[in-house]
């Protein structure tokens, strides 16, 4: 069986001031993930190593970690790719880590939940009016953007939000963006207040590494110019013909 | 803050440890330093608007000081100096030609124009312009 060593970030609060690199020799089969390797340690070598994993499949965000510096989903990188060793494994940057490759996300969680990702309506139509319907060209408008994960893989190739955490990051504006576009929704106002503040969508500089290591394709980089232009396009419509509302 | 049923919990403050943020952050990898050169060029952009506007000025002084100004144009140093500025203006129009069609969404009815034609939407509007500029000063000179 083929083997190769991988290099895992470990903290231990309790014991250390400083984060260490642990290296283990790991036997691998072809089709086996990074998190394969790192569920291999967790099982066979050192049951102390922590992080966050659940369904394997690329679809629950939790196992995000940097592998040899990038960005990635564990359960959907082959060890194969990766090669030839030393792998090394570490926790999403640009975030605080609790202990090993765990790291603390509650300030996306409160950044998430500020730009209200969900649709507001100023009036709900009584049910016995029916649905909302929309017609395919309107799911298309959003439909890019609702395959967002929550993974934080953008956040972690944003050097924008590793300088200056409090910018709200690339996964909220793409969520935001998400529910401005389909066509139920009537709460683009409210996340423009949120989103036209100093933290919101200007502190974007167009790296556009969010867009390059997002695993579902959602496109936060275009998501935010997009936003940057209907803002631009607001405030000249808002000066040139202030009686006519958007 | 809701008070502890329980008198003898004490709440977890996790020890966090976080990263100091290198000065050379931008050398991580090449898409950062492309980003980061592709911002530095716009001091090159700066650069040649300015002297496009003294250019304007100077020809508002009459002819002798337009003539200096030639003359100072003209000297291999600066020669070379604008050919490296063209490098990184040609270097800075790309990178942000290539990027429109992320930001801009064109529709024509319920018809999406597609990110190719967005972008060669650009690229020819960016040739028409330059040659319209073209033909201007040579049908002044």
């Amino acid at each position: 069986m083929k083997s190769v060593a991988v290099e895992v970030l470990r903290y231990r609060p309790e014991t250390e001031a400083e984060p260490s690199f642990d290296v283990f020799d790991v036997p691998y089969e072809d089709n086996w993930m990074i998190l394969d390797a790192i569920n291999h340690i967790k099982d066979q070598v050192d049951g102390t190593l922590s992080y966050r994993w659940a369904c394997r499949m690329g679809v629950c965000g939790s196992c995000g970690m940097m592998v040899n510096g990038k960005p990635v989903l564990t359960c959907a990188t082959y060890v194969e790719d990766v090669l030839p060793g030393p792998v090394r494994v570490e926790p999403l940057r640009g975030f605080p880590v609790v202990r090993d490759l765990v790291t603390d996300i509650q300030d996306f969680m409160v950044k998430l939940q500020r730009v209200k990702p969900w649709i507001i309506r100023e009036e709900e139509k009584p049910l016995a009016e029916g649905e909302y319907l929309q017609t395919p060209e309107e799911l298309e408008d959003y439909k890019q953007y609702s395959m967002c994960i929550n993974c934080m893989l953008c956040y972690a190739a944003c050097p924008i939000y590793e300088l200056d955490p409090e910018f709200i990051g690339p996964a909220a504006i793409a969520l935001a963006q998400r529910y401005n576009l389909d066509s139920r929704d009537q709460g683009r106002e409210e996340r423009m207040d949120v989103l036209s503040q100093h933290d919101g969508m200007w502190g974007c500089t167009f790296v556009g590494d969010c867009s390059v290591v997002c695993p579902k394709k959602v496109d936060p980089a275009g998501a935010i110019q997009r936003y940057k232009l209907d803002a631009t396009v607001d405030w000249f419509q808002s000066v040139l013909m202030p009686w006519r509302k958007r | 803050m809701a008070k502890a049923l329980n008198a003898g919990y004490k709440r977890h403050y996790p020890k966090w440890h976080r990263e100091r943020v290198p000065i050379f952050w931008w050398l991580r990898s090449a898409s950062y330093v492309k980003f980061m050169f592709r911002e530095l060029t716009s001091l090159f952009v700066a650069y040649a608007a300015g002297l496009l506007l003294v250019q304007a000025w100077v020809l508002g002084q009459g002819a002798a000081a337009h003539a200096r100004l030639l003359n100072w144009l003209s000297h291999p140093a600066v020669v070379t100096w604008h050919v490296i500025l063209l490098a990184t203006l040609l270097f800075h129009t790309v990178t942000w030609l290539n990027l429109t069609p992320q930001a801009l969404v064109l529709r024509l009815g319920r018809w999406r124009v597609p990110k190719t034609v967005v972008w060669a939407g650009h690229y020819a509007a960016w040739l028409v312009l330059s040659l319209v500029i073209v033909c201007l000063f040579v049908g002044v000179a």
